[in-house]
């Protein structure tokens, strides 16, 4: 069965910095795999080429087989349909309503009818828990409502992959919990998913895999128990120690 | 105190001029909306354009706005009423100050639309981007919406200001509520006419400032 995502060979410079070096990834159907390593270690980078926000230097990026590489900005405005991304910032429309937020891209990307962007987009909201805010504005929200909403957002398009990019690091603690157990939810019901986050428990909790980055290359990976129980790299150990001793 | 009002309030010359001051306000009052329809909508598109980032649409832009926001716009009016003509090329009063004034309008707005583009954050442009938005419909959709609210108020105050300046109309023989009045003012000997262009700017321009604060109101939203 071909890997929902595949990234192959993937390389990135920022003028004359290598952020990464032949990134080699494969996330397979249904799979939550969990991005850690320190910052600057090219992880949020690799999460971008995903959906060509960051324009690779050199690689090849696979959804569901297809190389978006090849992609013209017509058709890669389609392809990015498929990928939905969560920001550490939310990045809600402030001048729309939640519902409104929800059923933009849907109407306009997607072209579904109005009337079926809503229902959609009520069903989404549900689904994270605010169905009841859809009339409210994102600035009325908490961050963590913001977030879940940013995520309806994203689920609304159906994606076949979901990449979240440090979901949680922006919010107060007490309101990490409800983003991630939507994202739970969002795994056991077979998303795929891509996360590059420090929330080191739920890794423990819900990965499939771990990815350890450093340096713009993939250092290590295995199940959480491998990855946390038993690194075999000197730079996993230094890392792992540096967090959880910073805990 | 009866001469003062004698000066400035005398009733024979303010029945005698009413008519024609009535009509120098709908003058005034209309070249004022169709320079602040064009020249806000002008600067809108040059706003937008200058999202392409291309130096060859940036250029030219940004030069007009420069050369526009910095020339006392009399000037303007004055070359090419008096100017073009050397040229072959002779325009109504009218036209030169609506082409004039919808000029300078626009080279404020575009700075104002610009300003706000910029200072919103990449973040609202990749949410975009990464819904399947294209660059136009994230554009259109969702940042301009938002440089617009950002621009309202100071927006406001360029349309107003631009729309007092229809009075320089009365150098090229506009007939508009400075012209008429002036040489009413002339013809009577009186300065009632004055107190009258005073009182028709006011009856303008007072509900324009408070349409403008109401404006404001309804387009702010708390962040």
């Amino acid at each position: 069965m071909t890997p929902m995502l595949e990234i192959a060979g993937l390389e990135k410079n920022f003028g004359d910095v290598q952020v990464l070096r032949s990134i080699d990834l494969k996330v397979a159907r249904g799979e939550l795999v969990f991005v850690i390593g320190p910052s600057g270690s090219g992880k949020s980078t690799m999460l971008r080429c995903c959906n060509r926000l960051e324009e690779p230097t050199s690689g090849s990026i696979f959804i569901d087989g297809r190389n978006i590489m090849n992609a013209l900005s017509a058709d890669l405005n389609r392809l990015r349909l498929q990928t939905g991304m969560v920001f550490q910032g939310f990045h809600l429309y402030p001048h729309m309503t939640v519902l409104k937020n929800v059923m933009l891209a849907q109407t306009k990307a997607l072209k579904r009818p109005k009337a079926e962007a809503e229902t959609r987009a009520m069903d989404m909201l549900g689904r994270v828990g605010l169905a009841h805010k859809a009339k409210a504005m994102p600035t009325e929200l908490s961050g963590g409502q913001q977030q879940r909403v940013a995520i309806a957002r994203a689920l609304a398009l159906d994606p076949k992959v979901m990449l979240f990019d440090e979901p949680t690091s922006a919010l107060d603690p007490e309101l990490v919990g409800s983003v991630l157990k939507v994202m739970k939810d969002l795994n056991a019901e077979g998303m795929t998913m891509v996360v590059v986050s420090h929330e080191m428990g739920f890794a423990r909790e819900a990965a499939d895999r771990v990815v350890f980055m450093d340096g713009g290359v993939v250092v290590e990976q295995g199940t959480p128990d491998q990855v946390f129980g038993n690194p075999q790299q000197d730079r996993t150990r230094a890392f792992l120690s540096r967090v959880t001793g910073a805990e | 105190m009866e001469r003062f009002l004698e000066v400035f309030f005398a009733p024979q010359v303010f029945a005698r001029y009413a008519p024609d001051v009535l009509y120098a306000m709908m003058t005034t009052l209309w070249l004022g909306l169709v320079i602040i329809l064009a020249g806000i909508g002008l600067g809108l598109v040059l706003a937008c354009l200058r999202t392409a980032q291309c130096w060859w649409l940036t250029l030219p832009i940004v030069i007009f706005a420069d050369v526009m926001r910095a020339l006392p716009p009399l000037v303007l009016i004055l070359i090419f009423y008096f100017g073009l003509p050397g040229l072959g090329l002779t325009l109504s009063g009218p036209l030169v100050l609506f082409i004039v004034l919808t000029a300078v309008l626009a080279a404020f707005a575009e700075e104002i639309f610009w300003a706000g583009l910029t200072a919103l954050t990449r973040g609202q442009w990749e949410a975009g981007r990464a819904t399947g938005l294209s660059f136009f419909q994230t554009l259109i959709h969702v940042a301009l919406p938002q440089a617009v609210r950002m621009g309202i108020p100071s927006l406001v105050n360029r349309a107003l200001a631009i729309t007092k300046m229809t009075a320089l109309g009365s150098v090229i023989g506009v007939k508009e509520i400075l012209a008429v009045s002036s040489s009413a003012q002339a013809m009577s000997g009186s300065a009632t006419p004055l107190t009258m262009a005073a009182l028709a700017y006011l009856a303008i321009f007072l509900p324009a400032v408070v349409l403008a604060r109401w404006l404001e109101r309804r387009f702010s939203w708390r962040v």
